[in-house]
């Protein structure tokens, strides 16, 4: 085995709201440098697993770790200083429509104190990288679906972050563009070698771009593997899963109700 | 029955207590004056300069009707430039100040808790955090500072355009002069008369914005949700007005 180091814990992390119990046990470790697709079932919790990393919510109960500070024990400060590391890439985006996208990308260059000379070789760079260059003084009403993701995209690496979470990435997407915006997430991590997670139920996405892949069902994790490993599955629900076998949609969709 | 009672009682002291919390976690965010004093500017405009055609509109037909009013009161009973004094000290103390805010609860309030609902329902407020930014120095401080400022100097050019549609209707429609206009204006006046409702209107801008902002940064749902903030936002905030209207009223008249 070759020594990791681990530096995203989620250890027995249970989150509800109001009666749906969403989390319930979540445990996962993130090594550092890796990327790891957290798929299942849409309304499973892996967005909700995501926003915990960056405080966005609390644990009702357990802890989640990031570089072996406790997320929900930091201070305005902390947290701040936190987030400063963590891209976020949101599943709709989350640009600021009333901002260009040179301004979507500037903002969070401003909170981190930056020249505007940098701000605007960072927009430049960032913007190229994702394949849009010149495309600064466009409004988000102005780009498709794909450009505004790939905008999310630039928005997060501009702030050279250590980590990059990617909260479903390729939904709503065409095939096409679905391949671009997995060779784009490749792409940064071997350009910046930042630490990722995707959210995702897209499974064709998972195995592009994932070096490891866990299975949230139930509010925990039902198996946690490399790619190969999940492909060779001999778990019923993984495999029904990642088969998109019907039936399992249907049981699951029953439990969901049932939370 | 009773039990009915006790959770409305319950609820309104929670949110008594939720308003207390938003206004504690606003307080700490002044310290962070890098980030709000920028966009306090750009919410002056949009906040105070357009928001003068309504508060102008309002105050002028205010003014018409009560020089109208007047007359129809006083015929006959009290000397005619006593309507110089009743539209001095209606429009400047209480239907300036009052009925140019319950307008702007509309026009401000609602706007700002739909911006900001949409904001939340979005994920556009979660992105701003997780660009480190603290969303109250960045939406809530602004737009309240901003509200705070510019109410007092809306109502003061709203309570001008109400005096002048006065003084116009009492010279064109009821044959008062203008020195008899200023005069009855003249009487009873104290420099309260216009503090007083400057106060107010003060107030009032503090709790608009206020409570735009909680009602729209606590949106969820979708469309739906920002619907259901804005009219929220409107109806407390005309409620709170006409409670703090009488709260002022109690404690300084």
């Amino acid at each position: 085995m070759g020594c990791f180091v681990v530096v995203i814990v989620f250890r027995e992390v249970h989150k509800a709201f109001g009666e749906n119990k969403v989390l319930q046990g979540f445990s996962l470790d993130v090594n550092d440098g890796e990327t790891i697709a957290i798929i299942g079932y849409s309304g499973s919790g892996k967005s909700v697993a995501l926003k915990h990393i960056v405080g966005l919510l609390e644990p009702d109960s357990g802890e989640v770790e990031v570089d072996g500070e406790l997320v929900h024990a930091l201070d305005a400060a902390g947290l701040r200083a936190l987030r400063s590391k963590i891209g976020y890439v949101f599943q709709f985006a989350a640009l600021f429509d009333s901002m260009s996208v040179a301004d979507n990308i500037a903002l969070g260059l401003r909170r981190q104190g930056l020249s505007e000379r940098e701000i605007g070789h960072r927009i430049e760079e960032s913007l190229a990288l994702v394949d849009l260059a010149g495309s600064e003084e466009k409004f988000p009403i102005e780009l498709s679906g794909g450009m505004r993701k790939r905008v999310g995209i630039a928005r997060a690496i501009a702030l050279r972050p250590q980590y990059i979470l990617y909260d479903e990435p390729t939904t709503g997407l065409d095939p096409v563009t679905r391949a671009m915006m997995d060779e784009l997430m490749i792409r940064v991590r071997e350009k910046l070698g930042v630490t990722g997670i995707a959210v995702t139920h897209d499974m064709k996405s998972a195995y592009a771009i994932a070096d490891r892949i866990a299975m949230l069902y139930h509010g925990r994790v039902r198996q946690v593997g490399t790619v190969d490993e999940i492909q060779r599955s001999h778990d019923s629900v993984v495999r029904q899963f990642i088969e998109g076998r019907p039936e399992a949609a249907a049981d699951a969709g029953a439990t969901q109700a049932s939370l | 029955m009773q039990k009915v009672i006790t959770d409305q009682v319950a609820e309104l002291l929670a949110g008594f207590g939720r308003l207390g919390n938003f206004v504690g976690d606003m307080a700490r965010s002044l310290r962070d004056f890098k980030v709000w004093l920028g966009l306090t500017a750009v919410q002056m405009r949009r906040i105070g300069v357009d928001s003068l055609p309504i508060s102008l509109l309002v105050a002028a037909f205010t003014g018409v009707v009560l020089a109208l009013l007047s007359r129809y009161i006083f015929t006959g009973a009290v000397p005619m430039y006593f309507v110089g004094t009743l539209v001095g000290k209606a429009i400047m103390m209480e239907l300036g100040p009052v009925l140019v805010c319950l307008a702007l609860a509309g026009r401000v309030g609602a706007s700002i808790a739909a911006e900001l609902g949409t904001m939340r329902v979005t994920e556009q407020v979660d992105a701003l955090e997780t660009l480190a930014y603290d969303i109250q120095s960045f939406l809530v401080v602004p737009r309240v500072i901003a509200a705070t400022l510019m109410f007092p100097v809306i109502v003061a050019f709203a309570v001008t355009a109400g005096l002048l549609t006065g003084w116009l209707t009492s010279v064109t429609l009821i044959d008062l002069s203008t020195v008899d206009f200023l005069k009855g204006l003249r009487l009873f006046y104290q420099f309260k008369d216009i503090w007083f409702g400057l106060l107010k209107s003060m107030s009032f801008g503090f709790t608009i914005a206020l409570i735009g902002c909680m009602k729209g940064l606590n949106t969820r749902g979708g469309a739906e949700g920002v619907g259901r903030a804005t009219t929220q936002a409107v109806v407390v905030s005309a409620g709170m007005i006409l409670v703090l209207d009488a709260l002022w009223a109690v404690l300084l008249l």
